[in-house]
This record gives C-alpha cells, structure tokens and sequence, in this order.
C-alpha cells in the first residue's frame, strides 16, 4: 500500500510538468474568446459580443518555423529615438548556412544585460531582459556604433523584432574621462563613510555606474 | 513557482527601481562633455507647483523647482 501510495506521488508532478508547455512554444495569441462569442450569438443574435480587454491587445507573435533573416530593432529613450525599426539583414545567411556568422555582412546587437554582455542575432529566443550600465553595441557588417547605457530593459519577441528601451543612452565619445574618475572616486569614499543602508546603496549604485563608465572608455 | 532570488542591493535598501534608474541616469548625464552636459540638464530640469486638498478646496501650493539630482 505504501508503495502504490509513492508510485501515485511520484507520478502526478511528472505530469502535470509535461502537460504545461514552454511559453515559447505557444502559437500566437487569440485576440478574440471563441466560448464567449459562441455563447453570446446563441443568446443574443441580434447585437456584437461587447469588446473584452483581450480583443484590444496586439496578439503576441508567433514564433516563426524557420529563422528569420532579419532582426528589426527599435532603441528609444524618453526623448529620442535613437533607432526605429531600423532592419538589419544577414543576406549571407542562406548562401553559406554553415559560416553563420559569415563577417562580410555580420549583424550583431551586443546588450549589457544584468546577467552578462547578451549578443543577438535575427531568430533570438523570445527574452525580457533588464539592462545594468554598460555599453551597448551594435555591429552592422563591419561598422559598429557603441552606446553607454545608464539603464533600461531590452524586450527580443518571437518574430525577431528587439526593443530597447533606455533612460539614458550616449554614445562614447560624449563622455568626459576625468569626471568619470573624479566621480568614481568620490563615490568610493561616499561608501566608506556611508551610515544608513540607502546611502549606502547609494554609494554603491555610484560605483557601478562609474567603473562600468570608465572600463567602456578604456576598454 | 519559486520565491524570488537574491534581491538586487538597492531593493534590499528599500530603494524602487525607478529611482535606481534615475540615478544611473543622472550619474551618466553628469560624466558628459561640455555642450552635451548643459543640453542634458536643462532637458531634465523640471519646475511644477503642489498643493493639498482638504475638504474640496485646495491649500496653499508649493512650488518645487527641482534639480535633477534630487
């Protein structure tokens, strides 16, 4: 008995686990609740279903079967934008499938994720990720423009379109390098003589941004 | 589902996250160049009047002229 009591428990997780898919796997989402149309027209024939929150949504985007061969890219801050749906295709991508990353014509979106430099590519997994001060590059063949960015988040959807959305974004050469070694420094005796946990955090968040500024600008 | 991680240092703190993002910000606007640094600021600055309601009326405002950096 105890036995057939364990079987049962170690069965039930393993199903339930299968049964929920990847959220990457799911097709595009419904923009209209098909139950709810149904049993309203059966009641009511003369008058429209009245318009759900649902039916106002963008659908999500489906993930394409094959991978696409363009990443469109839209990089906007609170005051500019600096990049809107700005397209880059790898055309090299089908004629020499086994160089991927042929260099004649490289596309290539290198992000400051929190958990480390994150390079996309068109037919990027569908990802949300939050951005930490640092330099954001963008490789177009073999030109690459770089941005130091001060915070944000980086939204890549299934159909390989990639938001960027930044408070701050300045390019390279619109940094001072000794004000950033003045501000670092002042930040690193700020931590030492910090009493209470927000200055502290303060001085710390100081820091960050400022080494992060000064390895973009000698690295 | 799992509890939440490690939590970043500055929620830890009791900070939010956008006021983690607008010092970051600040911070960056800070380290420009010449022209670059006053374009910034006087883009950030902002200047707004406030003031409470009690009982429907309204009681003397203040107005804030704030600096980007607080």
């Amino acid at each position: 008995m105890l036995r057939r009591a364990s079987m049962l428990l170690a069965r039930r997780p393993i199903l339930a686990a299968r049964a929920r898919p990847f959220s990457t796997d799911l097709p595009a989402a419904p923009s209209a609740d098909a139950t709810f149309t149904e049993a309203w027209t059966k009641v009511i024939p003369n008058m429209d279903p009245p318009k759900t929150p649902l039916s106002f949504m963008q659908p999500r985007p489906p993930t394409p079967s094959s991978i696409p061969s363009k990443l469109t890219v839209n990089f906007v801050l609170p005051y500019a934008s600096e990049l809107a749906t700005k397209e880059f295709a790898n055309p090299c991508y089908d004629l020499i499938p086994v160089f991927k990353h042929s260099i004649l014509s490289l596309f290539l979106l290198i992000v400051p994720a929190t958990t480390g430099q994150m390079g996309v590519l068109p037919g990027h997994v569908a990802t949300i990720a939050e951005l930490k001060p640092g330099v954001l590059s963008v490789h177009e063949g073999s030109e690459v423009t770089k941005y130091f960015v001060s915070s944000g988040f980086v939204f890549i959807h299934a159909n390989s379109f990639a938001d960027i959305i930044a408070v701050e974004a300045v390019p390279l050469d619109r940094l001072d390098v000794n004000l950033v070694q003045k501000g670092l420094a002042e930040f690193t005796s700020k931590l030492s003589s910090a009493t209470t946990d927000l200055e502290k955090a303060e001085a710390q968040i100081g820091i960050d941004v400022h080494s992060a500024l000064n390895s973009a600008l000698t690295g | 589902m799992t509890s939440n991680a490690a939590v970043p240092f500055w929620r830890a703190a009791g900070m939010t996250y956008i006021t983690y993002s607008n010092i970051c910000a600040n911070l960056v606007r800070n380290c420009l160049k010449e022209p670059y640094k006053t374009e910034a600021l006087s883009r950030e600055k902002v200047h707004f009047s406030i003031s409470k309601w009690t009982d429907g009326k309204p009681e003397k405002p203040t107005i804030r002229s704030d600096s980007p950096e607080e």
